[in-house]
Order: structure tokens, then sequence, then C-alpha cells
């Protein structure tokens, strides 16, 4: 329901809030007894992505594909080994301390674990108010009604604001971590894993109360996830994640309904269906993710795919346009 | 929170009763009695029968506890065996005050020296300092302190002349603010060594417990709400990492008055600690007894101020 309005919105004009460009991220092995630099894992190579104003950009992708990492080095919490980031046309790769502060409010993060990302030491009220006194001259009275107004639109008590952490559910505290990060009224928010530690029950009432504050505070979301159900409940656009590099971006619906990169596909085939619902061919895929620090040459895919042929092993695909908003990065799609 | 004080308080009541009575069952077992040791040759059995029933020492064991403890609680000990005609508590008085002065310097070089090292080698791990940081921390778990004592009065007081190896004050100290330096310079040594083995284990501790909260995700919070480096570790980072070291400097106080035992004994420092050594070479039964209970209190102090402590910089912990 609230996605068709947004289809609409966003076809009007290509409104960038985002700009990925060819972000690499490489993490060293350190090894041998002075600890010299042996190795790289590349968690994030050669990344492009662009976020149009108001949508929602899902990226799946299994452990290990990069997904999280790409999320912190959007938000500068990792610094990125190569690329370019560009948030509101502004180059902020290389922004630091007072400059990427002030964009900070404009750029918030829900994490993962809702347990760990609030500290367990502050109250509620401090945990949402501290984003106001770092970044804002409201005072204290001002600021203690924006909590109140936050709590209220993610469905939690005035009552709430004195309570510590440990004393709400899971979802509870989630819906904390929303307030706190909603309480600069950012633009973007970067959803890393904000549901998989949830009970499913949970899981749609927060994915619902993200989507109408969305709707509501017309935010971007790029939303990181594991889980391609939720992913599909909550996107615009999806784009899959494989061994640090993105293997196909595409609208959601023409990416749940034809897949066209082979890992896709097999992603695909691996959703669970109930009942009367077409039975889907399997694909299993054979062997475990490679190693990102010893990626295989040509395709990073190449080992695991059912239709891979000799020039996979040779030339890495790019990303490519196929029409339709669609991108992905497999020469079976190239020759055309 | 003032209930749970009172209530903690009156805890100590139990504790204390079984200490008295380890404390008057140890020293029964003791072979011999405060008597034996008269070297008087002319002394004769009736005599000495006499003096024991005089003393009270023919009582049942009950009665005898019993009077103790009564005048215990009085806070009288009874009398000195060595130093005749002195009261226990009269001797510890003049003692303790030293014993706090160097358990305070002592504490004061660990706190000073450990904590900032630690959390400097948490937030750069694996630096060079932070290696020495590791060494020296296993040097000084590892090292004995009358070990350490004695290296150090040979290396610092006998070779280099630097502190007095011995005493609590020179004979011609002046007064004001010289005595004050003089007292200090006689505590430097004895109070490294005591402090030495609770400067390793804090530091560890401090490296590992910052160390593991920097890598938490409400510190990558802290971050992401545009924070600067130094709010994040005094606001965050520091008040979650000192809540279990602070539980630790409870029980400091405690071990750091016992632990004060064997370094006054090193550097013949007159606190409670050399006062025990001397009572136990002569048997001065009221002496030990007054001086083992009051550890015990020491002890039971030291954790009820972790608890409190505890509770204060923990708003989790609520006690009611």
């Amino acid at each position: 329901m609230i996605t068709a309005e947004k289809e609409k919105q966003q076809k009007t004009d290509e409104d960038y809030i985002l700009e990925v460009n060819n972000l690499k991220k490489y993490f060293p092995i350190k090894g041998g007894i002075l600890r010299r630099t042996v190795g790289h894992v590349k968690a994030v190579d050669d990344v492009s992505l662009n976020i149009v104003r108001g949508e929602t950009l899902g990226i799946v992708g299994e452990s290990g594909s990069g997904k999280t990492t790409l999320g912190r080095v959007i938000l500068k919490l990792l610094e990125p080994t190569e690329g370019q980031i560009v948030f509101e046309n502004e180059d902020i790769t290389n922004s630091k301390n007072r400059k990427m502060r002030d964009i900070r409010k404009d750029l918030q993060v829900v994490f993962q674990d809702p347990y760990a990302s609030l500290n367990p030491t502050m109250s509620v009220q401090e945990l949402i108010e501290e984003p106001l006194l770092v970044q804002t001259d409201l005072s204290r009275k001002e600021r203690l009604q924006k909590v109140e107004e936050m709590l209220d639109k993610v469905g939690l008590r005035k009552s709430d604001q004195l309570k510590y952490p440990h004393e709400f559910s899971g979802g509870q505290r989630q819906r904390i971590s929303i307030a706190r990060a909603l309480v600069l009224n950012p633009k973007f928010i970067v959803c890393d894993e904000p549901v998989s530690a949830l009970d499913v029950s949970i899981q749609a009432q927060v994915l619902n109360l993200m989507a109408d504050l969305q709707e509501e505070f017309n935010l971007t979301y790029l939303f990181i996830s594991h889980d391609l159900s939720v992913v599909k409940h909550i996107s615009d656009r999806v784009a899959v994640m494989y061994l640090g590099r993105i293997a196909e971006v595409a609208p959601k619906k023409a990416i749940y309904e034809e897949p066209l990169h082979p890992y896709t596909q097999a992603l695909l085939s691996a959703i669970p269906t109930v009942g009367k619902e077409k039975k889907r061919e399997k694909i299993i895929l054979e062997g475990d993710l490679p190693s990102p620090s010893n990626p295989p040459s040509g395709c990073p895919f190449r080992t695991r795919c059912p239709q891979a042929h000799d020039l996979c092993s040779q030339v890495r695909p790019d990303l490519q346009d196929v029409g339709d908003g669609r991108l992905v990065a497999c020469h079976l799609y190239n020759e055309k | 929170m003032y209930q749970y004080i009172i209530r903690r308080i009156l805890i100590f009541i139990p504790m204390l009763f079984f200490l008295t009575v380890i404390v008057f069952a140890l020293l029964k077992a003791a072979p011999g009695d405060p008597y034996s040791r008269i070297l008087d040759p002319e002394i004769s059995a009736q005599d000495l029968e006499d003096l024991r029933e005089a003393g009270g020492l023919n009582e049942s064991i009950v009665v005898q506890y019993v009077n103790w403890v009564t005048a215990a609680t009085k806070g009288d000990f009874g009398e000195s065996f060595r130093y005749v005609g002195r009261d226990v508590s009269d001797l510890i008085m003049s003692r303790l005050p030293n014993t706090i002065y160097l358990s305070i310097f002592a504490l004061a070089i660990t706190l000073i020296v450990a904590i900032p090292i630690g959390i400097y080698s948490a937030r750069n791990p694996y630096s060079p300092l932070d290696y020495f940081a590791t060494g020296f921390g296993f040097f000084g778990l590892a090292v004995p302190n009358f070990f350490f004592g004695l290296v150090a009065i040979y290396l610092l007081s006998v070779k280099l002349g630097w502190f007095p190896a011995q005493g609590y004050m020179s004979s011609s100290s002046g007064d004001g603010f010289a005595a004050f330096i003089d007292r200090l310079h006689h505590l430097v040594l004895p109070g490294l060594t005591l402090g030495l083995a609770s400067t390793a284990s804090y530091m560890r501790y401090m490296r590992s417990e910052v160390l593991s909260v920097l890598g938490s995700d409400y510190i990558r919070t802290a971050k992401a709400k545009g924070m600067t480096e130094r709010t994040v570790l005094y606001k965050h980072t520091l008040r979650n990492a000192m809540i279990p070291i602070i539980t630790l400097f409870g029980f400091e106080i405690g071990a750091l008055v016992s632990g004060a035992v064997i370094t006054e004994g090193v550097f013949t420092f007159p606190g409670i600690g050399m006062l025990l050594i001397e009572s136990i070479g002569t048997r001065d039964y009221p002496v030990i007894m007054a001086i083992t209970l009051l550890l015990g209190v020491f002890i039971l102090v030291g954790n009820l101020i972790a608890d409190i402590l505890y509770s204060i910089v923990d708003p989790r912990i609520r006690y009611d």
C-alpha cells in the first residue's frame, strides 16, 4: 500500500541522496613475528550504488558477503580504502571530525542487536536525548519534549523514559534504537539487519513501524538483511551482494519475479514456500563461500555457479545495465 | 538503598561472631599460654597455677570466650603481655595510622599508574607501550612482594641512597611541611612494594575492560551520534569499563591492609602489620587476636563499600 505511492515518487527524477562510487574496504591480515601485512580481506570490493531520495534499497547477501561492512563504510564508522561516497551532492569520503559530525545529523543508523547497541548504564531518556545534546542547541526542556514525542512516535509510553534498556523486550529496545536514530530528523538511515535479532511476530511490527516513519519523515533507507522475505516486504529496489561485490541490482518486483544472476536465482529458490504457492525448483549451491582474502579469478561466483563457462574464470564481469533499471554482473547477459 | 546498607551492616553481626570464634579457637589450639613464657626460674608451680587462676585461664573455654568478647565489644582487648601495662587498643591505635597512610599511598600509586596505562593500552593495543605494560603486568604479578621489597632496598636505598630503607620518619624530621615530606619520603619504597601487584592486576583489568567496551555496539552507536572521541571515551566507555574495577577496589581495601603485614615486615615500618609479626614472635595473644579481628573487619567493610559503589556506578543494580 505504501510502496505504490513511493514508486510513483521515485520515477519522477533521478534525485540521488547517496552515491557510492567504486568503494573498497580492505582489512589487512597481519601475520608473522613482526605482524606485517601479509594479505587483505576484501570485505567490500569495488561497489557502486545510487540511492534515490525516499526509497528503500535492500541489500541482501549471505554471511560474509560484506553487506554490514558496506553499511559501516557509508556511515564512515570505518574508513574506506578506496572509492568515493557522495551524500547530498557532497563528497564525504574524506570528511572528518567536525564536518563529519555535522553530516551525522542527516545520516543515522539502526544496528542489528538491540541488546548490545544501547549503553546499558543510560536510561531511555538519556539515550534518546544524547544526540540532541551533541548536535543541537535546544534547551533541556525542548530536548525532553522531543524525547517524549519520539517515544510516542515509536509506540513507547512516556513512563518508559526513566527505565533502563535491560527492562525492555527486544522489540521495544529496537523501538528505542529507532527513536534514537530519528530524534535528529535525519534524511538517510542505514538499517543494519534491524529485525534479524527479533521474533518473527515482532519483526513485522518493527518493519511496519519503520515503513510508517519513512512515510511520515520522508526517510531514505539502506536496509541490510540476509532475510529475503524481510527485504521483499520493505524494499523498493534490491541489491544482491556476493563476496564483497554487487551481483545484481533491480526493482523489487523484477528481482523477485525474474532474477537474472545465477546467484540471485539460487538465493530466491531457497526461500521456503507455503501451501498452494507454486513450488520453485530448488537450486542447491555446491561448496562454501570462497575466502574474501583470496577471491577466485574472474567472476567471484564462478566456483559455485551452475552455468559457469570458460570466460567466467578469465574476465571479471562488470555491473551492466540490462534495461528496466536493472543492473547485473554476469557474462550470460553480456552478449546482447 | 539506606535499608540495604542497614541490612548489610546487620549481616556483619553473625559474620563477626564467626570471626571471633575462629580467632579465639585458633589461639586456644596453639600450644602454651601467656604464663608459660615467664622465664623466672624461681617461680614455683603453685605460683604459676595461682597466676593462671587469677588470669581466668582455668575457667571453661566458653566462659573464657564470653569474657573476651564482652570486653572486646567495649573496645577492651586487655593488656599486652609484652608491653606490660599497655592496653592493646592503645597499642594498635598508635600503629594504625601508619598502616593507613601506607595503604592510601599504595592505593594512590595503583590508581594513578594503572588506570591511565590500562586505558592507553586498550586504545592502542599491540603498540610498543602496550607490550611494555603487559610485560610489566606479568612481572608485577609474578614477583613476590617481599622479594621486590628487598631488591628495591638494595638498589634504591643501599646502592643509590635515594630513599630510606626503613622506619616511617627520620629522627630529625623537623615539623610542618618538612615533616610531611619526610614521611612521604619514607613511604615511597614500602608504598611501591605494596602497590606493585595490585597496580599490575588493575592495569590488566582496565585494559581488558576498556577493550571489550570499545568493541561493543553501543560505542559504535555513540560514534554514529556524532560525538567526539573524548566524549565517547569518558561518557560511554569509562563509565561501563569502571564497573568491575570499582568492585575490585572495595576488595582492595581489605587486601591492602593484610598485604601490609609482609611489606611492613620487610621495611620494618611500624604499622599494625609489623606489630602483628612482633606479637606472633612473642606470643602476645591479646594483640594477635585484636589485629586479626581488625583485619577481618577491614575486609568486611571493604566489601560493603564495593557493593555500595557498585550500585552507584551501575544504575541497573537496585538494592531494595
